[in-house]
């Protein structure tokens, strides 16, 4: 069951502003607002992961997945952020939207495992990682590694298709069961306008990491 | 910054601090986000808190008469309590503001309510 209707749910996440000024390095684009409002409906109708739960986001940008977590009936939901003006849009979704129960923190995600506190602190983690670069190859496991240690429930995160057996690979050595929820195809490029001519659509797994009888 | 999300941050990510918990927290400017009490939701959250620091956050939000300086049994049979824990962890929202290493006094500003606790290459 979930508190809204996944059309009104999409209707309202199409209002989220997206970065002003993407950072290509950082990976900046929005999780486009159909594709954000289907997988989150799905958290919540098929697991339950939303409604009342304290859900983080990781790499929250300008808030899609917080903002949709919150709309689902989240009783508190908290981004973290490398990018100030990434949080800036944020903040301003956020107070456009008059959505009380929305946080964030401008912080290195990589940085969270070190603090201490943060560990079980949740319910359940989104994220939708960078997925990495030559210089940066791996940074989309990182991210749902420090997921893992963050949530008590349940991690779901966005990767590349071609990554598959691997990261299977890699969660079964944490005791975290893996499956894939959805298949998307989508086309990251859309942000940046000069990008534009050579753009094309990626194949992209989003993934349900069962992280109860963990080990990490 | 929410003060249950304040429950949470630590400067142990500092070389050399080691507990980095809790940060002194100044508010120099606040503001009250009503929101919709839900009481599963606070009894949820319960475990995860620490109680010395929220109290201390009351006292610094004017709310310390709303908080027992001890965690008291039962919590999740008074309601008033819980509501008054929905109103200090969830409505009360740091504007403007710092939080402070208390082993090595770096501060980490708070503006726009955001709190900002990006180190510098050469603290980690
Ligand atoms: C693919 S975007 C997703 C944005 C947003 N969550 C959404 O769904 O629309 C990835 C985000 O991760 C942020 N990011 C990259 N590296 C990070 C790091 N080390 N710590 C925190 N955030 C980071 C980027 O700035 C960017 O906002």
């Amino acid at each position: 069951m979930a508190s809204i209707k996944l059309k009104k749910l999409e209707e309202y996440l199409h209002g989220v502003d997206s970065f002003e000024k993407p950072k290509i390095k950082l990976e900046q684009y929005i999780t486009p607002p159909h594709i954000a409002s289907c997988v989150l409906y799905n958290i919540q109708t098929l697991y339950g992961d939303i409604e009342g739960k304290y859900v983080g986001d990781l790499g929250c940008g300008s808030g899609m997945l917080s903002i949709g977590s919150f709309l689902l009936g989240a009783g508190m939901t908290t981004g973290f952020e490398i990018d100030g003006d990434a949080l800036n849009t944020f903040q301003y979704n956020v107070t456009e939207m008059e959505l009380p129960g929305i946080d964030c923190v401008l912080c290195d995600v990589l940085a969270l495992p070190k603090c201490g506190k943060w560990g079980n602190a949740f319910d359940t983690i989104v994220t939708n990682p960078p997925f990495g670069t030559k210089n940066n190859c791996g940074i989309d496991m990182l991210f749902v590694q420090t997921g893992i240690s963050m949530a008590s429930g349940a991690v779901y995160s966005f990767h590349k298709s071609s990554t598959r057996d691997y990261i299977r690979k890699k969660v079964k050595d944490w005791h975290v069961k893996g499956n894939v929820v959805a298949e998307l195809k989508y086309n990251i490029d859309t942000s940046y306008s000069f990008h534009k001519s050579k753009s094309v659509d990626i194949n992209v797994d989003f993934w349900r990491f069962d992280v109860t009888e963990k080990d990490i | 910054m929410r003060l249950s999300t304040y429950n949470f941050l630590t400067s142990k990510a500092i070389k050399g601090v080691k507990v980095g918990f809790p940060l002194k927290l100044t508010i120099a400017k606040k503001d009250v986000v009503e929101s919709e009490f839900n009481a599963t939701f606070i009894e949820r959250l319960l475990p995860r808190l620490d109680w010395p620091a929220i109290r201390l956050a009351a006292e610094i939000a004017d709310l310390a008469d709303d908080i027992p300086s001890e965690q008291p049994a039962n919590i999740a049979e008074n309601e008033e309590l819980l509501k008054k824990l929905h109103h200090l962890l969830l409505e009360i929202d740091v504007l403007e503001g710092q939080l402070e290493c208390p082993e090595t006094g770096r501060v980490f500003p708070i503006t726009d309510g955001i709190p900002n606790m990006l180190l510098n290459e050469d603290e980690v």
